[in-house]
């Protein structure tokens, strides 16, 4: 009886994409190894029966290098053996690699089921593999599958109830390679062909000099192109619906308020001027919803259409590679680029996927550096939106100073924490063009993922601040902090009530700032120190989970130093 | 024949690994990637100043530090 299905295979080989094929669970799935670092469960209905399946993290073997692939083994040894199933996923072109996980797993004595994913690209490699053959030699079924496009998915659920344990001896790990070599002889044909232009590009990607210049371009390339799309969504569509549409629709209601008291500051906020003004009045209907549908919300959807445009062909382990150099500096690896990009987005992800790290000692350089230094989306599209007016270089100071802070304290931490870091050991995907359908759904889930999760607390939070405001509580806190943020940043005392907010959340940190009338030199050093002070609720609890308490109040300590030493020096060191 | 490490292996050139310095969680790992004694590689590219080597063993590409790369003993004809 199957109780459980656990997909195991090595690193981006699709698992996630079966995965969502077989329980119609949307999961993020992308061109390079270490996508799922969680455990991902769903249901697979088979007629009137319901079986768990387990999607895990990928590992090459059953030793374990890295957090995820830990999390991966130990979650198999935890299960009994009987009552699961082990749907081995392949990356069909590359079978030879892939087979020293499933013979680990036959060895083991799993019910092993075979799934030779990616079957549409052996054709243009030119790789033919015999799966009646293969069937043969490990003794248990080979199904071949495309997840991408859905091929081969029904084969796969029809003979999972033909998977068994299969007999073979334990072999040491020099046999077993000598065992894949004669399976691979006897089951595996390549039929020659010319280089493509797909391999020359995969090629120079990864040269020193031409991998520079093509990042270099692919990089100035992204930029522009979430810089012109999300500007574009918010002069083209947001504004105008807001301005012309919203605008008259939240006005009646003010003058049914009766343009004051209790709910027309909770609702509407105050009247500029005798009107609302979206960025600057702060009442929940109205420079809430401004805050998040118009100014962050364009630039999530351009960020996220780039970034998933990047995973999925491949292009961020090369990323790494030129990067391993500097990251090494910061006692990190080349890959800690990718929870580093994945940063930009929103910092939860990106501190998740440091799992991918080897060492606790990377994890926590990784962790602490994101969170000072890589601002998220929501926090960058209201430093552009406000900063953007004074000229391009208030905003690329802001980008300029936590660049810095991340070369000077990572160089820091990586001279004073006990430890070394490791080297890197990566395994480089080749190009792979993903079909806008996949592209879509994956834009689609992260846009719905910050539409559901975000609206509703910069919501809330903004009517929270509102009633303290109107209880007058702040002003408390605002005498309080005073002299630190008067004599030291050079900012208002009703700054300190943003930076505190900051850690609700970063966009309506900087929507409190927007109604204070800063002078652009306040504005760039309050929103700097937004994004260098605490991280946002969301970040901290994933810190305190992922590193432990000891950790997080080390970071916390590093932030808070880093803080008032930069707000000083930005003050003092900036004479306009 | 001439035992070298993958750093000091010209770029482009085939060679046959043949040990692999360093403990055994080391080679473990290199081993389920497909690098292990008897496997052969060749060198795809290398950066300067310290930085990664990538090889190419069997189908697949695969990036070293060059921490890691000093430790992959290659033979050459």
């Amino acid at each position: 009886m199957i109780k459980k299905i656990f997909l195991l295979g090595n690193p981006n080989v699709g698992k996630s994409v079966i995965f969502s094929r077989l329980t119609g669970v949307q999961v993020i799935s992308s061109n390079y190894p270490g996508t799922t670092v969680e455990i991902l469960k769903g249901q697979l209905k088979i007629r009137d029966q319901s079986i768990e399946v387990v999607d895990l993290p990928g590992t090459y073997s059953l030793e374990p290098s890295s957090k995820a692939e830990e999390v991966a083994v130990s979650i198999l040894s935890e299960s009994p053996k009987e009552e699961m199933v082990i749907i081995n996923i392949i990356d069909a072109t590359n079978l030879e690699r892939n087979l020293f996980l499933t013979l680990q797993l036959i060895e083991k004595g799993y019910a092993v089921i075979a799934c030779l994913n990616m079957c549409d690209d052996t054709t243009h490699r030119g790789i033919t593999i015999d799966t009646k053959k293969l069937e043969e030699i490990l003794q248990i079924p080979v199904i071949s599958t495309c997840a991408v496009t859905g091929v081969g998915i029904k084969f796969l659920i029809e003979r999972l109830k033909e998977a068994h344990p299969a007999v073979r001896n334990t072999l040491s790990h020099e046999e077993r390679w000598k065992e894949i070599g004669r399976i691979i002889e006897s089951v595996q044909q390549l039929s020659h062909r010319h280089h493509t232009f797909r391999e020359l590009l995969e090629d120079a990607s990864i040269r020193p000099l031409s991998g520079l210049l093509i990042s270099a371009a692919v990089l100035y390339a992204s930029f522009k192109i979430v810089r012109f799309l999300g500007e574009f969504m918010i002069n083209k569509i947001c504004d105008p619906v807001f301005f012309n549409l919203y605008q008259p629709l939240v006005m009646h209601l003010s003058n049914a308020l009766g343009g004051d008291g209790f709910w027309h500051h909770l609702l509407i906020g105050d009247l500029i001027n005798g009107k609302i003004d979206f960025k600057q009045s702060f009442g929940v209907l109205t420079t809430a919803p401004y805050i998040e549908f118009a100014m962050v919300l364009p630039y999530i959807a351009s960020f996220y259409f780039i970034l998933s445009l990047l995973e999925d062909i491949g292009y961020l382990p090369r990323l790494a590679i030129l990067l391993d150099n500097l990251l090494h500096r910061l006692g990190l690896h080349g890959f800690a680029i990718i929870p580093i990009l994945l940063g930009f987005g929103c910092n939860v992800p990106g501190i998740l996927a440091t799992r991918v790290l080897e060492s606790k000692r990377e994890r926590f350089i990784a962790s602490t550096l994101i969170s000072i230094g890589v601002p998220c989306v929501p926090l960058q599209a209201m430093i552009l939106g406000l900063l953007g007016g004074f000229g391009g270089w208030y905003v690329g100071g802001v980008y300029l100073v936590l660049f810095s802070l991340v070369l000077i304290l990572g160089i820091i931490m990586n001279r004073t924490l006990k430890g070394y870091s490791p080297e890197f050991l990566l395994e480089i995907p080749p190009y792979r063009f993903p079909p806008l359908q996949i592209l879509a759904a994956k834009l689609y889930f992260r846009i719905k993922g910050f539409i559901f999760e975000a609206v509703p607390i910069v919501l809330l939070g903004v009517l929270v601040i509102n009633i303290l405001m109107y209880a007058k509580i702040f002003d408390l806190v605002t005498g309080f902090f005073a002299p630190v943020i008067k004599n030291l940043f050079g900012l208002p005392k009703e700054a300190i009530v943003a930076l505190i907010i900051g850690f609700l959340r970063k966009d309506v940190a900087v929507g409190l700032l927007m109604p204070l009338g800063l002078t652009a030199k306040q504005l760039f050093i309050s929103t700097t120190l937004l994004a260098i002070s605490f991280p946002c609720v969301a970040t901290f609890v994933i810190m305190l989970k992922e590193l432990g308490l000891k950790y997080l109040i080390k970071a916390v300590i590093i932030m808070v130093s880093v803080t008032l030493v930069v707000g000083t020096i930005l003050n003092f060191g900036i004479l306009r | 024949m001439k035992r070298i490490s993958l750093i000091q292996l010209p770029r482009g050139k085939k060679a046959k690994v043949v040990e692999i310095l360093g403990g055994s969680a080391l080679q473990n790992r290199m081993m389920g990637m497909g690098i292990y004694p008897g496997k052969e590689i060749i060198k795809q590219s290398h950066f300067v100043l310290k930085g990664p080597v990538t090889i190419k063993t069997g189908r697949s590409l695969v990036a070293l530090g060059h921490g890691m790369a000093v430790k992959v003993i290659v033979e050459i004809e």
